[in-house]
């Protein structure tokens, strides 16, 4: 630990305790120190007794990040973790700032961090992660990373980096093909769902990008006992992760607060990496009570109470991601509001709405679409057979009329990223919630 | 999208729900429209302009007919109008051979006034040449006059143009930079965005009724007049007129009204 770091810490603890002062953004004092030293996360990550864990991939990853946060604490340990939305190298600096000493030491003894796959090469250039969690590949914001093909790539990258063990998804072609490029001594382990279930993939990948010819891992024998594998029960709600190499440490049944089929594949990828850390430290049990008691992130199927009926906020960025949670809710129709802006954070080009099968919504039709491509999503709709009631793009005025055309129902709106934002504040005024990016249970 | 296969890969008709929200008997005939190698070239929601063709038609009164068009399948016994989207790099490779051995037969359709959207990759592949950034020079089919160069930078972000269907607005996402040969017709001229290079306000090719493009979004939904006036010229060469039905446009018109007024302020 040199001089050079104790002084970027330095620096960045004033920032950071400015930047609370006036209550503003997360990445200055993170952009502070590392200006000062760019290899402060190697300094402070680096010597944490039980590795540096990355979670990346397209969809899931602030579920899957704080679930396996939950279960590796839920065993003793202590956790260092990036808290949801910051996931830029600046972010996770910015939150190490609060927890880390002068000398650079953290009192951890695992970082795990969320990164998206671009800052995931940024960071593993600094730290070498030991492990990474890879989750699957779908199209995301592709005007900031343009290709799918290069999104795999970044993660085959990371992977290639990760100096002690990998864990796979066993149905993602993408991310299953990385098996053959990990370094020498590498462990590989794998999660996927059960192939009982296997016909529900589709409900959670986008099928037309992939090649038909993309030739498929199959997991030999000894793989296949190793791996983490979702059975979810009857109910639609419970569900067991099963470990068949050794049938007694199935974890499960379990109950998870956030409902749907992706949650439940976040779960299963975050107990197979947790069993992968903790090796025979690791307890179904343990396991299966601490993935119960986990609360969903803000904003990914967060209900909020509006005058004792629920609001239910849905944040949607993607094609899959927008497959599943219409897999997800579809089944239940209430009144339904769609708000889709274009902002950076959203992703600027909005065609990936055609991506997305709305049929679901056809039953009860939407109330009202909403956001700056307000109308481009009522258009969208319109080729789905799907009723809009109305196009209102002013937020604030489509989230009042919303709420008052459809009082005391059940309602959901399902948001593009800082749609979701703006109504968040918004509602947090008028029904007093969480502030913003504060987890409600962090 | 889900399409209900026939025995020779071919579909047979629109999904029912979308042929269920016409009010208007499909009794103007068939209009076949075929979609070009829809897993590897539809990246960027393209589907959507087959979906909302096949959905207009069926507005209009005619009875559309999709067919998927795969590598290495044989060709659609008949075809009305062509459409062709963007993919990957991998996926261009793997459309090439298949594209190859139809290409003659391309050229004569192009020849013989079919009309056909290309957008992007597929836009780039009915040229000249491609010239990748190492300076290797993949040929095209030859039917557009144009030379792509592989680029470094990507031109991304909102797009709208003038052209001959009205003005068209759109989203670009290429890293090839697109030059027309001397005589090649534009697409349309730029009025925000970059267009086919960046630097000389134009965008996409036009040959007769070959209309080649950057713009996904997809392209069509947002711009019924461009989507009617391929369907005219489609329902012409498939049953001898074009008698379109009333279609309430008023969303589509909003959605891109709201566009060109945010990217022109007017
Ligand atoms: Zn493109």
């Amino acid at each position: 630990m040199g001089v050079r770091t104790t002084l970027a810490l330095a620096a960045g603890k004033t920032a950071r305790a400015a930047s609370r002062l006036r209550g503003g953004g997360s990445a200055l004092p993170g952009l502070v120190t590392e200006r000062i030293d760019p290899a402060v996360l190697r300094h402070t990550l680096g010597s944490l007794p039980r590795g540096v864990v990355v979670v990346s991939g397209t969809n899931g990853k602030t579920t899957t990040t704080k679930m396996l946060v939950a279960l590796l604490r839920a065993h003793g340990l202590r956790v260092f973790t990036n808290p949801t939305g910051s996931n830029f190298t600046r972010g996770v600096i910015s939150s190490m700032l609060g927890e880390v000493g002068l000398r650079g030491a953290l009192a951890a003894d695992v970082a795990v961090v969320e990164l998206d796959e671009a800052h995931a090469l940024h960071f593993s250039a600094q730290v070498r992660p030991t492990h990474s969690l890879l989750l699957n590949v779908a199209r995301d914001q592709l005007d900031r990373f343009a290709e799918i093909d290069h999104t795999a790539q970044l993660l085959t990258t990371l992977a290639e980096q990760t100096t002690d063990g990998v864990v796979l998804n066993v149905d993602d072609s993408f991310i299953s093909r990385i098996r053959g490029r990990v370094g020498d001594g590498v462990r590989v382990s794998w999660f996927g769902v059960d192939p009982s279930i296997a016909d529900r993939l589709p409900e959670l990948q986008e099928q037309d990008v992939r090649a038909e010819d993309t030739s498929e891992v199959v997991l030999d024998r000894e793989e296949r006992s190793a791996a983490a594998l979702l059975l979810p029960a009857d109910d639609g709600r419970a569900f067991t992760v099963r470990l068949p190499g050794d049938p007694g440490a199935d974890v499960g049944p379990v109950t998870l607060r956030q409902r749907g089929l992706a949650a439940m594949i976040n779960a299963t990828a975050a107990t197979a990496m947790a069993r992968h850390v903790l090796g025979d430290d690791f307890r179904a049990g343990v396991a299966g009570a601490a993935l119960a008691r986990v609360a969903p992130p803000f904003g990914r199927g967060e209900v909020i109470d509006v005058g004792g009926v629920p609001l239910e906020l849905v944040l949607v960025k993607n094609p899959a991601g927008f497959t599943v949670a219409l897999g997800t809710y579809g089944s239940e129709p209430v009144a339904t509001m769609v708000a889709i802006n274009d902002n950076y954070a959203d992703g600027r080009d909005v065609s990936w709405l055609y991506d997305v099968s709305f049929e679901s919504l056809r039953e009860r039709g939407v109330a009202l679409t909403s956001g700056v491509r307000g109308w481009d999503m009522a258009l969208r709709l319109r080729y789905d057979g799907v009723e809009v009631g109305d196009v209102e793009t002013d937020l604030d005025a489509a989230l009042d009329r919303f709420l008052s055309d459809h009082e005391g129902e059940p309602r959901r709106i399902f948001c593009t990223y800082t749609a979701m934002m703006h109504l968040r504040r918004r509602l947090a005024d008028r029904f007093g919630l969480a502030r913003f990016g504060e987890d409600p249970d962090a | 999208m889900t399409r209900p296969e026939g025995s020779s890969g071919v579909a047979v008709a629109l999904p029912d729900d979308v042929a269920a929200l016409a009010e208007v008997p499909a009794d103007k005939g068939e209009v076949h429209v075929v979609h070009l190698y829809p897993r590897e070239m539809s990246i960027y929601g393209d589907l959507g302009n087959t979906r909302c063709l096949a959905a207009r038609l069926r507005w209009h009164g005619y009875r559309p007919v999709v067919h998927d068009h795969h590598p290495g399948a044989p060709w659609p016994e008949r075809v009305d109008i062509l459409l062709g989207g963007g993919g990957q790099d991998s996926g261009q490779v793997r459309v090439t051979e298949d594209l190859e051995r139809h290409a003659d037969r391309l050229r004569e359709l192009a020849a013989d006034g079919l009309p056909m959207l290309m957008i992007c990759g597929m836009y780039q592949l009915f040229g000249e040449a491609f010239i990748t950034v190492e300076g290797q020079r993949l040929p095209g089919l030859g039917i557009l006059d144009v030379t792509t160069r592989g680029n470094a930078t990507r031109m991304i972000g909102p797009v709208v143009l003038d052209t001959d269907f009205g003005s068209v607005v759109g989203y670009e996402n290429h890293s090839g930079s697109t030059v027309l040969g001397e005589g090649q017709r534009p697409f349309g001229r730029v009025r925000h965005g970059k267009g086919n290079n960046g630097s000389d306000a134009l965008e996409g090719a036009r040959v007769g009724n070959v209309v080649a493009s950057y713009l996904h979004g997809p392209i069509l939904p947002a711009n019924p007049t461009l989507a009617d006036g391929l369907l005219e010229i489609a329902a012409r060469r498939a049953t001898g007129e074009w008698a379109p039905g009333e279609i309430d446009d008023t969303v589509a018109t909003r959605a891109h009204q709201a566009q060109v007024r945010r990217l022109l302020g007017s």
